[in-house]
């Protein structure tokens, strides 16, 4: 009983960080924006959180920091793409790499530094609870922040104006355009909203799931995260699901390693990136589906006077 | 205010210009990152683009550097320009070396080294191949995005990769080092001037990049490829098979990093290791971009990113500056890239306030 609460919890915490950082995603594509640059602001969050919190200010200006670093990177992707009008797709590469050096360069001093883990938050009472307790009111406040988050996002996009207004920029730039929408500008908040998220996602990684900053400690995750979201076909609630998945994956090794199984680990460590490809083949086949669940600006520019 | 206008026609000028323009807003940026870093901008910007290249040496490393750039390069702007987003090159790269090498581990030189080269040639570029065809089908048959699945499949390739050096194809008299034996000398790619590393493969890729010019500029398939990424519509009126354009251009990217990686393995190092490569499948994407998806100019910008390479380790060695910074250099390289090809487009106006 309680290796299988141990399984499932680790299984969620392994899911948080693609979590975070696949909700920021979803709200980015919904505006028609295609942001690869997943895993340079990952790490960008990754590295702003753990150098704040091992600095001594506290867990929590740390997680701040990591967001408003994510939304940073964003920014130089939001300026290129939307203001400059550059390939979406190559900018998003060129955010990733940058992230990548960025993070190892400031990163070089805290390679090694110890730091507490995120505390965890009990919720009072519910954590009580027989078998429900230990599997879900546990957690460090990045978890349910996480689970607030996939509901606040769910009801944004389906049941706010602002989310449709959100959806309409995405599914057809110029017609929005025409009704007077700000275009550029809600854009470029969806991409800032992104970039926040994927830096919580990388702080999460940082400060909380291994409480230590090396060097792309991201692994693809940022990359998942953007596979997640098509699996997800752009709905909060299955990125959750989806997230839970692939975190599944990424502890089956570990535990397929403690069983003794006669795999070599680097077989193991496969499995998560061969899920994907799996996830993603099985989920596209339907080219209808994906037609009609993706935002159908997704990657396309737009000028005001063209 | 300033405003963007469009341009009646992409300006021939800009074209010229844009590389330029980012290379230079590039290296300004590196002596601001340098001073918030503690360094001399100036002496620091020498010690990273001028030191590497003082010596004859260091000239041919900048072309042993350039090599695999050009060679993986070419390939992915072949897709590119078709709008098939090829970014595993640095997977493909690592097939290749690895398929490369397993021929010179396991065919030994005794059979008659002349056929041995030839085949880890062959071998490399079909372990390129073979990983390519992964998100070609994904893609054809199953509209996966060739995005996430070839970058997915580098994380795979790197994994078998440390299998193979940590496991298998370990060198048995090797400390436990986890790389394989080095290769028999009858298969390592003689250099080409004594006391360098510059080999065979340089000419190759040179080769390839004018075969890519005259595929692009003087045959069907390089038309059907650049119209396809213009105007897809117009390509599928005419009738032209995307499917096969999407394989080709796969195939040949796939095919040429996997020749990169082979002649890495089979050149500058000289057998297989956890290290085959610094990231050259990743950077020829920015290579491509520089050179703006035209052969001849992204012979030039392999040039230039490989004095990247070159500068981080040189700057590494001078003033002890993290080898990161190489990665950073690279990122603002694109990003200026990017934003200066809106000017090619558009021109800047400046904006009147109008008359109600």
């Amino acid at each position: 009983m309680t290796e299988t609460i141990a399984i499932l919890v680790s299984m969620i915490l392994a899911a948080t960080p693609l979590l975070f950082a696949a909700l920021g995603e979803v709200i980015t594509e919904k505006s028609g924006v295609l942001n690869l640059g997943v895993e340079g602001m990952m790490l960008a969050g990754a590295v702003t959180g753990f150098a704040v919190a091992a600095s001594g200010y506290g867990p929590w200006l740390a997680i701040v920091c990591a967001a408003l670093a994510g939304a940073a990177m964003a920014a130089i992707f939001g300026l290129l793409t939307l203001l400059l009008l550059a390939n979406q797709v190559a900018t998003g590469l060129a955010l990733t790499m940058f992230g990548i050096g960025l993070s190892a360069l400031v990163g070089k001093p805290f390679v090694g530094v110890p730091l507490e883990k995120l505390p965890s938050l009990p919720i009072p009472g519910l954590s009580r609870l027989p078998f429900v307790g230990p599997l879900l009111f546990q957690h460090d406040g990045l978890v349910y922040l996480a689970v607030l988050l996939t509901a606040a996002v769910h009801l944004f996009l389906t049941r706010s104006r602002a989310g449709l207004v959100v959806r309409a920029v995405g599914e057809n730039h110029d017609a929005a355009h025409s009704l007077g929408f700000p275009v550029r500008l809600i854009r470029f908040g969806c991409v800032l909203f992104g970039g926040a998220m994927a830096g919580l996602g990388g702080a999460y990684l940082s400060l909380a799931y291994t409480p230590m900053w090396a060097q792309n400690m991201t692994a693809g995750r940022g990359w998942i995260a953007l596979a997640l979201v098509v699996f997800a076909t752009w709905k909060p609630w299955r990125v959750l699901a989806g997230a839970l998945l692939f975190g599944g994956f990424t502890i089956a090794q570990l535990h397929a390693q403690g069983l003794g199984l006669a795999v070599p680990p680097e077989f193991l460590a496969m499995l998560p990136y061969l899920a994907t490809v799996l996830v993603l083949v099985l989920i596209s086949r339907d080219a209808a589906r994906i037609r009609l669940s993706a935002p159908a600006c997704i990657g396309k520019q737009f000028h005001p006077d063209d | 205010m300033l405003r963007l206008e469009a341009r009646a026609h992409p300006s021939t000028t800009a074209l010229l210009l844009s590389p330029l323009l980012a290379i230079a807003l590039t290296l300004l940026s590196g002596m601001v990152l340098f001073a918030v870093l503690g360094f001399d901008p100036v002496k620091t910007l020498a010690a990273y683009f001028l030191k590497p290249l003082d010596s004859l040496y260091g000239l041919s490393e900048l072309t042993v550097k350039a090599t695999p750039l050009l060679l993986c390069a070419i390939g992915l702007a072949l897709g590119f320009r078709a709008n098939i987003w090829n970014i595993g090159a640095e997977g493909q790269f690592i097939m290749g070396a690895i398929a490369g090498s397993g021929v010179a581990l396991f065919l030994r030189p005794e059979h008659g080294a002349s056929w041995v080269l030839p085949a880890m040639f062959l071998a490399g570029a079909l372990g390129g191949m073979a990983w390519a065809a992964f998100p070609a089908v994904l893609k054809l048959r199953f509209n996966a995005s060739e995005i996430l699945t070839s970058l997915m499949l580098t994380y795979v390739a790197d994994l078998f990769l440390r299998w193979l050096v940590n496991g298998p194809w370990r060198d048995p008299d090797g400390y436990n080092f986890p790389q394989s034996r080095m290769f028999e000398p009858d298969v390592v790619i003689p250099p080409l001037l004594d006391g360098t590393r510059l080999g065979f493969g340089a000419v190759l890729a040179l080769a390839v990049a004018l075969g890519g010019w005259f595929l692009l500029s003087r045959t069907f398939l390089g038309f059907q490829i650049k119209v396809i990424g213009l105007t897809a519509a117009a390509a599928g009126y005419a009738g032209f098979n995307r499917a096969r354009i999407t394989w080709m251009s796969l195939m040949l990217s796939g095919g040429l990093a996997g020749i990169a990686g082979l002649n890495e393995v089979a050149g500058p190092i000289g057998q297989l290791t956890p290290f085959v490569s610094p990231g050259y499948g990743f950077t020829a994407i920015i290579v491509a971009f520089l050179g703006r998806l035209h052969p001849f100019g992204i012979l030039l910008a392999s040039l230039m990113l490989a004095l990247t390479y070159l500068g981080g380790e040189s700057a590494q060695i001078a003033l002890g500056l993290p080898v990161a910074v190489t990665n950073v250099f690279q990122g603002m390289l694109l990003f200026f890239l990017l934003a200066c090809e809106v000017l090619i487009r558009y021109r800047l106006r400046r904006q009147y306030r109008r008359e109600a």
